[in-house]
C-alpha cells in the first residue's frame, strides 16, 4: 500500500466511526419529571438522563439567590426566585450530552455552575475515543512503513 | 518544508525594526493594563461585570490561548506591557539606545534561578487560587498589580528582564508551547556572528539594547526563551537576523533535555484535565472545594492537584518508559519523551478553552460598554443579554482539536524515541490515554 492509499483509509475509516448512524432501539418515550434544586454554585441532582423523546420537565428550585438554568444545544431555560419552583417542560429530541448552566449572574462562580443532561447515552465520546485510537493506530503504522 | 524569511519583505522589515510601531502598541496595552487593575479595585465586584475579569480572562485568554501562542509563539510577550515600566526605569529611558552605564544595581541572577523552576512555582500558586483569581475582580486586580510591581522590583536589582526569563507565571508556559509556532527569530549566517566584533546585539550598542532576555541571538536554536522583542534585529550590524515562517513545531525535533522545562509540559497537560474537570464538570463538590480557598476541603484539592501534576501524571509516564532497554539514563529519556507533551498539552488548553471562552463570550460586549459594572453604556452594548456562541459545533471542535492533537503528539513522540534510540509506543499509549480523559471530561 502507498502511504497516500493508507492515510486515505484510515481517514475514511474515522468518518465512518465518527458518522455513522446505529440503529437505535425503539424506546417508548416517557415523561420525566426531576426536581433540581439550585444553591450556590451547583445543581443537585447534576446529572440527568433521559432517552431520545422523553418529555422532560425539569423542576428548578432554589435555596439561596436566583438561578437559572440553560440547557447547551436546546437553547431553552428558566429562573427560580429563593424559595420558588419554577418549571420548564421540553422534549428531548436531540440525541448526545449536553452542559446547563446557570445563566442569571449569582456570584462569584457563577459561570461555573454546571450540570450535566444525558439524552441517550454518549455516543459521540465514544465515537471521539474510537477516532482517537485510528489516528494513534494510523501514525504508528504509518511510521512502520517508512522504516 | 522550507521556511519563508518574513523580513525579506522591506514593509515587514521596517515596522519591526522601527520603535514607534511597537511603542504604539504597548501604549495601548499598559493603558488597558493599567485600566484592568483599576477596575478589578474599584469596579463592580461581580465577576463577569468588570472589565478586568471579563478582558483579561475572557478575552485576552481567549486571543493568547487560541491564537497568539499557537501561531505566533512568544508574540504576546512582543507586546505585554507588564516588564515595560521596569524595563524604562532600568534604561532610564523608553525610546533612546543607551549612552550611559546602567544606573540601578544590574546584578546578575544567580545561577540556580537560572531555569524555569520559580516559574512552575508561580504558576502553580495561581493554579491553585484559580478558582478565586479568575471570578473576583478585586483578586485579579491586585494579581496584575503585583505583577507590575514585581516586574519593576526586578528591573532594578537585576540586569535585563529577569522577571520574564524567570518568574512571570504566564511567560513559562508561553516559552514551552511558542517551540509549537511557526514563527521563529533566528541569525541567517552562522559565520557572519562568529566573526563579529563585539556581539552587539547581546552587548548592546548604539542603536539599541543587548538582548533583554539574556539570550546570544547567534545561538537560538528554539524560541523557548526569546521573546521577539526586536532589538537584535535593530543592533545587528550585519543585518544577520530574520523572523521566519517555518513548519510548525520545528524546535521539538530536537528534545530538550531539561527536568524544569519537562515538568513545565506535565504541570500545564495536568493543569488543562483539572480545570476541564473542577470548572467544566457537573461536580458541585469540586467547584466548592477550588473556590473555598484555605477550607479544609481546598487543601484536600490542593493536595490532589499537586498529587496529580508530580507523582500521578509524571509516575504513570516513567512507568512506561522504563522498561525500554536503554543505556541513556532514565532522566534524559524522561525529559526527551516529555517532548510530547508539549503540543498535547497546547491543544487540551485549546479545548478547554474553547468551551469556556465560547460560552461566555457574550461579556465582552457588556463590559466594553459598561467596563466598572456601574450601569454606563458608553457603546450601547451593555445590556447585551449572555448567550452560549455555536454550542452546536462545540463538542465536534473539540473532537477534532483533540484527536488532532493527540496525532501530533505522537509524531512528535516518534521523533523524540528516535533521538534517544527507544519505542515510541508507550508515550504514544499514554498519550491516548490522556486525550481519552480530556474527552471524557470535556463532552
Ligand atoms: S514573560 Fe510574562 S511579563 Fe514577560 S513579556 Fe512574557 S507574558 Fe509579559
Ligand atoms: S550582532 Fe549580528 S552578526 Fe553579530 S553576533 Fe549578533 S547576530 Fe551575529
Ligand atoms: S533581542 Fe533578539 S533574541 Fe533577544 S529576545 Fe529580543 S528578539 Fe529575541
Ligand atoms: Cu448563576
Amino acid at each position: 500500500m502507498t502511504p497516500r492509499f493508507s492515510l486515505l483509509l484510515f481517514v475514511m475509516a474515522g468518518l465512518v466511526v465518527a458518522f455513522v448512524p446505529l440503529p437505535v432501539p425503539p424506546i417508548a418515550p416517557q415523561e420525566r419529571t426531576f426536581r433540581i434544586e439550585a444553591g450556590q454554585f451547583a445543581y443537585s441532582p447534576s446529572e440527568l438522563k433521559v432517552n431520545p423523546g422523553d418529555t422532560v420537565t425539569i423542576q428548578l428550585v432554589s435555596t439561596d439567590v436566583v438561578h437559572g438554568l440553560y440547557v447547551d444545544g436546546y437553547d431553552i431555560s428558566i429562573e427560580a426566585d429563593p424559595g420558588q419552583t419554577a418549571t420548564l417542560t421540553f422534549t428531548a429530541g436531540k440525541a448526545g450530552s449536553f452542559r446547563f448552566r446557570c445563566n442569571v449572574t449569582c456570584g462569584a462562580m457563577h459561570p461555573f455552575m454546571i450540570g450535566k443532561l444525558n439524552v441517550g447515552s454518549n455516543n459521540w465520546l465514544y465515537r471521539s475515543i474510537g477516532v482517537a485510537l485510528l489516528a494513534v493506530v494510523g501514525v504508528t503504522l504509518s511510521l512502520k512503513q517508512k522504516t | 518544508m522550507a521556511k519563508i524569511v518574513l523580513t525579506r519583505n522591506p514593509f515587514i522589515k521596517n515596522a519591526l525594526k522601527s520603535r514607534y510601531p511597537q511603542l504604539a502598541v504597548f501604549i495601548v496595552m499598559l493603558v488597558g493594563y493599567i485600566f484592568a487593575i483599576l477596575a478589578g479595585l474599584i469596579g463592580t465586584p461581580v465577576g463577569s461585570h468588570n472589565f478586568s475579569i471579563v478582558f483579561v480572562w475572557i478575552a485576552w485568554w481567549a486571543i493568547l490561548i487560541l491564537v497568539a501562542v499557537p501561531f505566533f509563539g512568544r508574540g504576546w510577550c512582543a507586546v505585554c506591557p507588564i516588564p515595560l515600566p521596569g524595563e524604562w526605569l532600568q534604561r532610564g529611558a523608553i525610546l533612546a539606545p543607551p549612552d550611559k552605564k546602567p544606573k540601578w544595581l544590574n546584578l546578575r541572577v544567580p545561577k540556580m534561578f537560572r531555569n524555569i523552576w520559580l516559574q512552575n512555582i508561580s504558576f502553580l500558586l495561581l493554579a491553585l487560587f484559580s478558582s478565586v483569581l479568575l471570578t473576583t475582580p478585586n483578586i485579579t486586580g491586585i494579581v496584575l498589580a503585583a505583577m507590575l510591581f514585581a516586574a519593576i522590583g526586578l528591573s532594578t536589582v537585576f540586569e535585563r528582564r529577569a522577571f520574564c526569563r524567570y518568574l512571570c507565571p504566564v511567560g513559562g508556559f508561553i516559552g514551552l508551547y511558542s517551540q509549537t509556532a511557526p514563527i521563529e527569530l533566528r541569525i541567517k549566517d552562522k559565520q557572519v556572528c562568529v566573526t563579529c566584533e563585539g556581539k552587539p546585539c547581546y552587548n548592546g550598542s548604539s542603536a539599541g539594547y543587548g538582548c533583554p532576555w539574556d539570550v546570544f541571538p547567534g545561538g537560538l536554536t528554539k524560541n523557548t526563551y526569546c521573546g521577539l522583542c526586536m532589538e537584535c534585529i535593530r543592533t545587528c550590524p550585519h543585518d544577520n537576523i530574520a523572523v521566519n515562517l517555518r513548519p510548525f513545531s520545528a524546535d521539538l525535533a530536537k528534545p530538550s533535555t531539561r527536568m524544569d522545562e519537562a515538568f513545565k509540559a506535565f504541570i500545564m497537560l495536568g493543569s488543562a484535565m483539572i480545570y476541564a474537570g473542577v470548572l467544566l464538570g457537573p461536580w458541585g463538590t469540586l467547584k466548592d472545594a477550588a473556590y473555598n480557598v484555605g477550607s479544609s476541603a481546598w487543601f484536600v484539592y490542593a493536595i490532589i492537584f499537586l498529587a496529580i501534576i508530580f507523582v500521578i501524571l509524571p509516575g504513570f509516564f516513567t512507568l512506561g518508559i522504563l522498561n525500554t532497554k536503554n543505556v541513556l539514563p532514565l532522566k534524559q529519556r524522561f525529559a526527551s519523551l516529555s517532548t510530547a507533551l508539549i503540543p498535547l498539552g497546547l491543544m487540551f488548553w485549546v479545548a478547554f478553552s474553547l468551551s469556556f471562552v465560547l460560552t461566555n463570550a457574550s461579556y465582552i460586549l457588556a463590559a466594553l460598554s459598561d467596563p466598572l459594572g456601574l450601569g454606563w453604556n458608553l457603546f450601547g452594548t451593555a445590556t447585551t443579554a449572555w448567550q452560549p456562541m455555536l454550542t452546536t459545533v462545540l463538542a465536534p471542535a473539540q473532537t477534532l482539536v483533540l484527536v488532532g492533537a493527540l496525532i501530533w503528539s505522537a509524531r512528535t513522540a516518534q521523533k523524540a524515541a528516535n533521538e534517544v534510540k527507544v519505542s515510541s509506543i508507550p508515550v504514544i499509549v499514554y498519550s491516548l490515554i490522556v486525550t481519552s480523559i480530556m474527552l471524557w471530561l470535556l463532552l
